[in-house]
């Protein structure tokens, strides 16, 4: 087990800035901001969004209920999260400028559409008086803008209906920020180009949108950002957000292991996109089911995995509640299979768009009798692809089910992506029976010496055999009653996932020293939050590092000596203390629990508060 | 589990029906159906000349379930009602076996209705047989989906208050592109249907009437008779006990004497007609119908969700440098 024990870098701290859209759903704030973010990554910044989409499907124009918003924070360093507050906050109604102003850090920007703020929409967002009028420059300086007149009026020559106008709105707020950040206007207009190439009257509405925008922020002589942020962290070609590079990711897999990649699923928020993204990949050897439900879904998994392909199956927590007994089936069975759970806000329906890390009991213990199954988490977005990677290996290489925890948060939020090289990425071994020589019987539990059966994949000639859920003999794979034979089977299932242990090196991460006055644990998508809290720590002179566990199942030996190495063990996540629970009881260290249950990722501050009070403790 | 020297040896010979049989110590009671319909199991993968690889049994949980265990092809059995599901997933990734599926009328019916019903109306290219004792057999003796209303019961010893679903009803309205009817003892139907089953593209659906001696002995009596019963035969009229099925003026099914001039002449591909005998229930007066109700052929599941040209690594990365077409500009 290898412990990278990182040195800090210098460019871990530097200039970030953090923009804010928001406005109604129909405003399109979510291809502003992801625009927005697009041409910072290209022009060479590091980037984390995080976009926040309304509750309801169509909730009223102009409620509160119908906001929309996106939030990036882009940086000349590793930018880790998106950030605690605005910079910027551009508000494209009343409505979005009352659900969105405690975002923007005070003394910051704020770009408002002034004609927007009509009286029904005031009405609308519960203000009596319009807010921009007399707006306190202490809280924050006033950018008003009447973008709607501006938009119609320089669309007063295209045959378009006014409210199909002022859905370029979006582009003339986005012309005032790229005039703000010094990004080009070129790439832009070639965009909009492309991506409305099918419609005339779009494309040049949206066009002339935008060059309004910077016209009206250059001539208005709209200050320049005074920290300006510097292209030079070159951290990818483009962004990509957690579900499209979980999607990529196992498809990489079945690439690598050279197997079909099966995928049963039924729609549930936040995972539905990775079966959507997996749908459109059928002209390259993909199938995706959609299935009557869950159970469905992890049946046809299985099924598939027992017919020699990568089964996959993603949900959430409500339907990792229903998988629960094929999944158990799966260890009995001792087949590979990987279960992607995106979580949720639980329990029960809880909040179905909102980030949640309380799905780690389930995933590690949430089955009848002695299941154990190796349990990995991702901790970024662009982190998906390999995490996806490293559980299709394991699940392949050592026959077992595979739980590969992701968030909501990592779903759709976006970060740089480069494209990975597959030639450096070892191929997946794919432990395929063979009948033995000299006409000796292939034995379906026979294992090697990691405790690994081999595959015969029915269709194999003279491999036929029965396997099944109950309880078999060692070896031969017979239904088998006995108890002698039930505590050994338990043993090997037990050791067979514990020894997977030996072969990962990327089980933990430590980063800073292997002792101080405190060490900081995370665990799957709060890894970005905990680190920049870690850096700042540090950056003060404390004595911090932090601990990234990416397998919780199996948990690394190593972790119990490195925490006794601080004074001080602090396990952040997103539910009462799940994964705490498990460290103390495994490693019998103090370690205590920073719990948050508020359906999104820690921030910065909230961390950083944290750890001051725990070194003064 | 078979010597695989010996075995590979084996299949250049033909085999007969007992070289389909495993090692495993049969375990249902003395006198139960389901031996009977193993027998014909058996004896129709001879009778094909079927390549023990190329057969795969799924099964859930019940008596019936314990099937794969004891026919020498591959086997899996799986966890209660969900058979189905996992016959999908297998199909699809490895469309050239020929995936059978055993269940029971609780397993099928009740805790897998809905998986069952998903399978048949998506044609998956599955031969489901649902051995219908008409009540719970492993669990010793509850009511099961199919038990006919008032049974007393261990769970319902007042009298069972449910009434029961017609699995044949359930299968043609499903949408299954094969549906047909045997009973244990009737050997020489099970073995045509089996046949038929066997070469069959698209989901199957074959309900086998299974005594249970143990917890419902003699529930089918009535239906051995040649009253009680009518053997359908593609073509030619629906003749039973000197009668024949034909349609009243109402449109609704009726015995009638032979030749008369309302009689039906079976005719696989109906399907509003094979709505109406699969209807005929305990309490319709009229004699159960047996053999292939209905047989359509479609495009099967696995035909329409099959990828399309796997990738490998160097098309993988293809794949990848694809969706990163835009690159960062050079300063
Ligand atoms: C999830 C689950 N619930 C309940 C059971 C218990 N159980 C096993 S078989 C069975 C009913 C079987 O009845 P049927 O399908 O008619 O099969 P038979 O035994 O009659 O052949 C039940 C309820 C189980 N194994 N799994
Ligand atoms: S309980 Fe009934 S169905 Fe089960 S094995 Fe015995 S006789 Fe057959
Ligand atoms: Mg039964």
């Amino acid at each position: 087990m290898a412990i990278a024990e990182e040195i800090p870098r210098r460019d871990e701290t530097g200039v970030s800035v953090v923009v804010r859209f928001c406005g109604d759903s129909g405003d399109g704030v979510q291809l502003a901001g992801n625009r927005f973010t697009f041409d910072a990554v290209r022009a060479g910044n590091d980037v984390a969004t995080f976009p926040e989409f309304p509750a309801e499907i169509r909730a009223p124009a102009g409620s509160t209920a119908g906001v929309s918003a996106f939030q990036v924070q882009f940086g000349d360093h590793r930018v880790y999260t998106h950030g605690d507050e605005a910079d910027v906050l551009v508000a494209m109604n009343p409505a979005a400028l009352t659900t969105n102003l405690a975002h923007l850090k005070a003394g910051g920007i704020l770009i408002a559409d002034t004609g927007a703020f009509g009286r029904k929409a005031l009405a609308q967002a519960g203000y009596r008086d319009n807010p921009l009028d007399d707006f306190d420059p202490h809280r924050a300086r006033l950018v008003g803008v009447d973008m709607t007149a501006m938009v119609l009026e320089a669309l007063g020559g295209f045959d378009m209906k006014r409210r199909e106008a002022l859905k370029s709105r979006n582009f003339f707020a986005l012309g005032v920020v790229y005039w703000m950040f010094g990004r080009g206007e070129d790439e832009m207009l070639q965009w909009i180009g492309k991506k409305f190439a099918r419609s005339d009257t779009v494309r040049q509405a949206n066009t002339a949108a935008f060059k309004t925008g910077m016209a009206w922020a250059e001539t208005t002589e709209l200050m320049a950002f005074e920290r300006p942020v510097a292209d030079t962290v070159a951290a990818g070609e483009r962004t990509i957000t957690g579900n499209e590079a979980l999607s990529l990711g196992l498809m990489a897999a079945a690439a690598l292991a050279d197997l079909e990649l099966v995928v049963g699923c039924y729609p549930i928020t936040p995972a539905s996109d990775i079966l959507h993204y997996l749908s459109n990949e059928r002209d390259n050897g993909v199938v995706a089911i959609q299935a009557e439900d869950e159970i469905a879904a992890i049946g046809m998994a299985l099924g598939a995995s027992y017919g020699g392909a990568i089964g996959v199956t993603a949900t959430s927590g409500p339907g990792m509640a229903l998988k629960s007994e094929t999944l158990g089936l799966a260890v009995s069975l001792e087949l590979p299979l990987v279960v992607v759970d995106v979580q949720r806000a639980g329990p029960s329906t809880g909040m179905p768009t909102r980030a949640e890390q309380a799905d780690a009991n389930i995933a590690l213990a949430g089955r009848s009798g002695e299941a154990p199954v190796p349990v990995v988490a991702a901790r970024s977005p662009a982190d998906c692809f390999h995490a996806a990677i490293a559980a299709a290996r394991i699940a392949v290489e050592h026959m077992t089910p595979v739980v590969l925890l992701s968030d909501a948060a990592l779903a759709n939020s976006a970060e740089p992506w480069s494209t990975p090289e597959l030639a450096d990425i070892a191929p997946i071994r794919v432990p395929r029976a063979r009948a033995p020589a000299g006409g000796a019987k292939w034995l379906p539990y026979a294992r090697d010496a990691r405790l690994v059966r081999s595959w015969a994949v029915p269709g194999t000639p003279g491999l036929q055999h029965r396997i099944g859920g109950l309880e078999k003999l060692d070896g031969t794979g017979e239904i088998s009653y006995d108890g002698a034979n039930h505590e050994r089977m338990t043993d090997l299932r037990e050791r067979k996932v514990a020894v997977i242990g030996e072969r990962l090196d990327d089980a933990i991460e430590v980063y800073g020293e292997l002792s101080g006055r405190l060490l900081m644990v995370s665990w799957g998508g709060t890894y970005g939050a905990v680190r920049q809290a870690v850096c700042d720590a540090r950056q003060l002179g404390h004595a911090v590092s932090h601990l990234h566990l990416r397998w919780l199942n199996p948990m690394d030996d190593s972790i119990g000596d490195i925490a006794r190495g601080f004074d001080r063990v602090l396990v952040a996540e997103l539910n009462r203390g799940q994964v705490l629970e498990r460290l103390r009881a495994r490693f019998l260290v103090d370690a205590r629990g920073l719990s948050m249950m508020a359906g999104r990722p820690f921030g910065r501050r909230e961390l950083h508060n944290a750890i001051v009070k725990a070194l003064n403790s | 589990m078979n010597n695989p020297g010996t075995e590979l040896a084996a299949t250049e010979r033909t085999l007969s029906r007992k070289d389909y049989q495993t090692d495993n110590d049969v375990r249902w009671c003395p006198g139960c159906g389901d031996y009977a319909i193993l027998a014909q199991f058996h004896k129709m993968l001879a009778a094909i000349g079927a390549r023990k690889e190329e057969h795969v049994i799924v099964s859930g949980i019940g008596c019936s379930s314990r099937f794969p265990y004891y026919v020498d092809c591959y086997g899996l059995h799986g966890i209660h009602g969900r058979a189905p599901a996992i016959a999908t997933g297998l199909k699809v990734a490895n469309p050239d076996l020929t995936v059978w599926v055993v269940t029971g009328d609780g397993d099928g019916l009740s805790i897998g209705a809905s998986h069952l019903l998903h399978a048949l109306r998506r044609n998956v290219d599955i031969k489901v047989l649902l051995f219908n004792n008409r009540i719970y057999g492993l669990t010793k003796g509850q009511f099961s989906p199919t038990s006919p209303r008032g049974l007393p019961t261990r769970s319902s010893p007042a009298g069972n208050t449910d009434d029961p679903v017609r699995p044949l009803d359930f299968a043609v309205t499903a949408g299954a592109s094969f549906v047909a009817r045997a009973i244990d003892t009737d050997t020489t139907r099970l073995q045509d249907i089996f046949i038929a089953a066997a070469s069959h593209r698209g989901s199957v659906f074959v309900e086998i009437l299974q005594n249970c001696p143990i917890f419902l002995d003699g529930v089918f009596d009535a239906l051995r008779d040649e009253r009680g019963r009518v053997d359908l035969v593609d073509g030619e009229p629906m003749e039973f006990a000197g009668k024949v099925l034909g349609r009243n003026e109402r449109g609704r099914l009726e015995s009638f004497d032979t030749g008369h001039h309302r009689a039906l002449i079976h005719d696989v591909t109906d399907r509003d007609t094979a709505r109406q005998l699969a209807a005929i229930d305990d309490s319709s007066g009229l004699p159960f119908p047996f053999g292939i109700l209905y047989r359509e052929e479609r495009a099967a599941q696995h035909e329409a969700v099959a990828g399309k040209g796997r990738l490998d690594i160097p098309g993988m990365q293809r794949r990848l440098s694809a969706s990163s077409r835009v690159r960062r500009q050079t300063p």
